[in-house]
């Protein structure tokens, strides 16, 4: 018996697999965290893997919920050590009363246990070993059979697995009797050896409702079909390549003309990012709508481009998975770190609207959506996702469409406008908001051609070195990018039950944390307004929260704060009463996190909380 | 570049062709660049081909790069779209508007410093994608714009106007076009215009990737004794492997057709390009002889100019992605969006 009482804890705990990358193990820990969404009881699955294909370490985490919280939790309740490699500091990692799960075909020395916990031995290997003779199915079978022992462990329904395992092998019985027969054989050895169920259990519930079960990365790309991209572009990078992945697959069973069984898309895996970015600007500029998905580097590389797009207004959409740079950083690690690489990419003046969905359901939205924006200002719009949110799969609300949407194509002249007669001069503000009207190559015979450039035009895109052709067309994309701010999604507000003078900025993947930490916040007595913010430019509503709050605290992602000084450049705000929260060792922050750093702020600033000077 | 536009005024007497356009129709802007650039009358050459052709002006999307290469459609075809992108990179704006609209015909330009150095990928992968355009390069051997310092496509040996000599190896271009499975290579002088309308004419009827290098010397910076891009140098050392015309449809064939000196290529757009022989053995449908043939010349110091290679049946990119023929830019939402009741489908499938 532990000298610490064994956690006990129905639907709410945290289970982490440790395993070996190439082991095969990803798939029996996926359908772990299904059987459990299949029981009704939310889970928030992560998984933290290695830059390498094979040999290394990797974990899957699997936060079961009752309370529905998305974000990562922190701490460890059960852990399932399956790699010799990092035994240490996976036992290390377990809670105090936690349980370690190990295979216990050879004896471990005491010294490898803690007192603190359960350990529970089952002899993988030995079962497996006495069951299959083929190397490859004793190795992938031993993940079924854990599987099957955590089943009993937990007290899961074992015809729920069954179903799930049906579901992924249908039409291949062979392979699907297999599977529920080294299930089985797990399950059996725990019921008949071991004390089950343990603390940690598995109740039927109906907490997930309808809710949805989908990587971000596959919701993006699902948007771009939605939002009628016709073109991508793309070069091979993590977290981003199965943007590109999934909208090819998407693209294949959606858009063939069912009679000829063409194509309604173009896919060209570019020879690098520069290739991508310009195949979507010359495609764009021909009137298709066209996006790319890359990560850091790639932006990088983009930037001349980007800067192109912007001063010859072209339309472009970039979906950047961000990931925990500078360099190649940590490539297989989650950051929100690109965000003033983004907002001011390219030399010269420029600014570039960005959009932060916080789950899967808003990247479908949002991505959708970068198309209509990006023809409608003429210019790049940034899907900026993350590895924790692209690359995990996340419960969110069912994805919608309005049938009767119809996507807005922007300022485009047409032959007819022209032939009545209307005046065309690519970049004449006609309306007043900074936009000008574009042609299409090809539309006119006589009327509407131009030449596009990057070297400064006047209004009718006739080449000027002249200064103030030069000053007047930066104001009219400045006006342009104060048209945005009306244009783009705006932020959430949310306010404490009672009035307070502190608020919190936060965005894209830190949400589900974020709203777990503000009743961890109340427990502690500290009150916060809520503003998430959706996109850049910012919306006016950002400097009233600011005006109203004494202090701000800004959550991110990344060491240097960089919303924070996004927002201190764009609203010259004194930098003092907007305080950094940062999290950034590239895992994703937590609840516990954010509550920790945000509470010992204001504890430090002694702050009464208003509950004592109200009483 | 220039916003000189030139007088809208038309002579009667103008000649037409077949749509009723007159060469001033192909021209475009005054062009700013140093009287007697080569790329001044591979401009000309150009307006010359689409003249030919009775192409419709407007449905001609030119693209280029940076440099005073890049710089020239503006000067011609003045009421069709251009885009001068960024330095090196014309191919790949090219490949995306030609995968938004298959329609167009698509006329990349660009120099040997933007194609042989910066863009030298670029160049290679839009090709080896067999995207349809007529990609023409005109090789000065030095970077123009920026005064005078050599391009990758300068020989080893040969000096520039300050004297220096260059040390390292020169790409081939054309060379590298035959390697990464072009479908209609040529090479021309700028100053041989009775070689190079034809030619260009021709590049635009191949559906596929056509691409021209044409040497085109540069009178500010390479125009010297000891360059071997100069008018001098290039007219001494030139070996033409034919003379070609371009027929198209329904005019009759008017040239001259002596058996035995003249081959007649089909294209796939049903247009004819009559070769005539001056190199007895040369057969461009043979891409190893061309690349054997053009290596051979080139140890003699020769330059060989003519069609080197064509494949008449080619297809292009979209035929490799086997996309629709109506222009993707058209697409709109009752044709590309999947609807509501397939999302339902989705979300239910992901339960
Ligand atoms: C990224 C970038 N690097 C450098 C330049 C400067 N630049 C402008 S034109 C040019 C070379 C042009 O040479 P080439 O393509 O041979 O054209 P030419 O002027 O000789 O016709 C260079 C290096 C640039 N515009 N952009
Ligand atoms: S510098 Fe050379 S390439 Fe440029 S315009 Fe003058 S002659 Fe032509």
């Amino acid at each position: 018996m532990p000298d610490k009482k064994p956690i006990s804890s129905v639907n709410d705990f945290v289970v982490r697999f440790a395993n070996v990358n190439g082991s095969g193990s990803a798939s029996a820990n996926e359908m772990f965290a299904r059987a459990i969404l299949r029981h009704g009881v939310p889970v928030s699955p992560r998984n933290i893997f290695p830059s390498n294909i094979q040999g290394l370490p990797t974990w899957y985490e699997v936060r079961v919920t009752e309370a529905g919280h998305l974000g990562a939790r922190g701490g460890i309740d059960m852990m399932v050590a399956m790699n010799p490699q990092t035994w240490d500091k996976d036992v290390a990692g377990i809670e105090p009363g936690g349980y370690l799960f190990y295979d216990s075909t050879k004896p471990m020395p005491s010294t490898k246990f803690r007192d603190d916990i359960t350990v529970i031995g089952v002899p993988l290997t030995a079962i497996t070993n006495s069951t299959y003779t083929d190397p490859r199915q004793r190795q992938l079978f031993k993940n079924i059979i854990y599987l099957g022992a955590l089943s009993a462990l937990l007290e899961m329904d074992p015809k729920v697995i069954e179903q799930l395992i049906g579901e992924q092998y249908r039409g291949k019985e062979k392979l699907l009797s297999s599977n529920v027969h080294a299930l089985h054989l797990g399950r059996d050895w725990a019921l008949q050896n071991l004390k089950c169920p343990i603390g940690l259990r598995v109740k039927k519930s109906d907490k997930v409702g309808d809710r949805i079960f989908i990587e971000g990365n596959s919701a993006a790309a699902l948007g771009a079909v939605y939002g009628g991209a016709t073109v991508c572009a793309w070069y091979p990078i993590t977290p981003s390549s199965s943007v590109a992945e999934a909208f090819t697959a998407h693209c294949k069973k959606y858009r063939h003309d069912p009679e000829t069984g063409k194509a309604k898309y173009a896919i060209v895996q570019g020879e690098d990012e520069l290739a991508s970015i310009g195949i979507v600007i010359g495609a764009s500029w021909n009137g298709a709508r066209a996006f790319t998905a890359t990560s850091g580097p790639g932006i990088s590389l983009m930037t001349e481009f980007i800067g192109l797009s912007y001063f010859a207004e072209i339309p472009a959409v970039i979906m950047n998975i961000q990931r925990a740079g500078p360099s190649t950083g940590m490539p297989t690690r989650t950051q929100q770190c690109d965000i003033i690489a983004c907002a001011y990419a390219s030399h010269g003046d420029t600014k570039h609207v960005l959009l932060f969905p916080e789950d899967p359901a808003e990247a479908f939205e949002f991505a959708a959506a970068a198309f209509d924006l990006a023809e409608r200002l003429q210019t790049t719009i940034f899907l900026m996702l993350d590895l924790d949110i692209g690359m995990n799969h996340r419960l969110c609300r069912p994805l919608k469409w309005d049938d009767s949407r119809q996507y807005d194509r922007g300022k485009v002249m047409t032959a007819e406008m022209l032939e009545e007669g209307r005046d065309f001069g690519r970049y004449l503000d006609v309306d007043g908001d900074g936009i000008p009207y574009r042609t299409y190559p090809g539309t006119h015979p006589t009327k509407g051609s131009y030449f596009t450039r990057g070297t400064s035009r006047d209004r009718y895109a006739r080449y000027s070195e002249e200064g103030s052709v030069y000053a007047d067309n930066m104001q009219r994309l400045v006006r342009k990018f104060e048209t945005a701010q009306d244009l783009v999604p705006r932020p959430l507000q949310a306010n404490a039950e009672r009035p307070t003078k502190y608020g919190v900025i936060y965005f894209g993947s830190t949400s589900p944390a974020m709203d777990e930490a503000i009743g961890l916040l109340e427990a502690r007595g500290h009150q916060l307004d809520r503003l998430r913010i959706r996109a850049f430019p910012f919306h006016s509503s950002v400097a009233s929260f600011l005006a109203e709050h004494d202090f701000v605290y800004v959550v991110e992602q990344n060491r240097d704060s960089q919303l924070r000084q996004l927002i201190v450049n764009e609203n010259g705000i004194d930098p003092v009463r907007l305080v950094p929260i940062v999290h950034y060792d590239g895992t994703p922050i937590t609840a516990r996190f954010i509550a920790k750093a945000i509470g010992d702020h204001q504890d430090h600033l002694k702050v009464t909380p208003l509950r004592k000077a109200v009483s | 570049m220039t916003y000189i536009a030139k007088p809208k005024f038309h002579h009667p007497g103008l000649k037409k062709n077949e749509l009723g356009y007159t060469h001033r129709d192909y021209e475009g802007k005054i062009s700013t660049l140093c009287a007697g650039c080569g790329h001044d009358s591979i401009t000309a050459s150009i307006i010359e081909a689409c003249y030919e052709l009775s192409i419709e002006p407007h449905r001609v999307a030119k693209i280029s790069g940076i440099g005073c290469s890049s710089k020239t459609p503006d000067y011609f075809l003045g009421n069709s779209h251009g885009f001068n992108s960024v330095h090196g990179r014309m191919p790949s704006v090219l490949t995306g508007a030609n995968l938004a609209n298959r329609d167009l015909i698509y006329l990349g330009v660009s120099g040997d410093g933007d194609s042989a150095s910066i863009g030298f990928g670029q160049f290679a992968h839009s090709i080896r994608r067999g995207v349809n355009m007529t990609y023409i390069v005109e090789n000065n051997g030095v970077y123009g714009l920026t005064k005078g310092q050599f391009s990758a496509t300068a020989d080893r040996g040969s000096k520039s106007k300050k004297g220096v000599t260059n040390t390292d190896n020169a790409i081939d271009l054309v060379a590298i076009a035959l390697q990464l499975g072009a479908t209609f290579v040529a090479r021309s002088f700028s100053g041989d215009k009775t070689q190079l309308v034809p030619l260009i004419a021709a590049a635009i009827r191949h559906k596929g990737a056509s691409f021209i290098d044409v040497i085109s010397p540069c009178i500010a910076f390479n125009n010297h004794a000891g360059s071997t891009k100069s008018f001098d140098y290039v007219r001494e050392h030139n070996d033409a492997v034919n003379r070609l015309d371009v027929l198209v449809g329904r005019d009759p064939i008017a040239v001259d057709y002596a058996p035995g000196t003249v081959q007649v290529v089909e294209q796939h757009d049903g247009s004819k390009i009559a070769l005539r022989k001056i190199d007895a053995d040369y057969d461009p449908h043979d891409r190893l002889g061309a690349q054997t043939f053009l290596a051979k010349h080139a140890a003699k110091g020769q330059i060989v100019t003519g069609l080197l290679y064509v494949d008449p049946d080619a297809e292009d990119l979209h035929a490799h992605l086997n996309t629709v023929e109506t222009p993707l830019n058209t697409l709109e939402a009752d044709t590309l969006c999947p609807g509501s009741a397939v999302l339902d489908k989705i979300n239910a499938s992901l339960r």
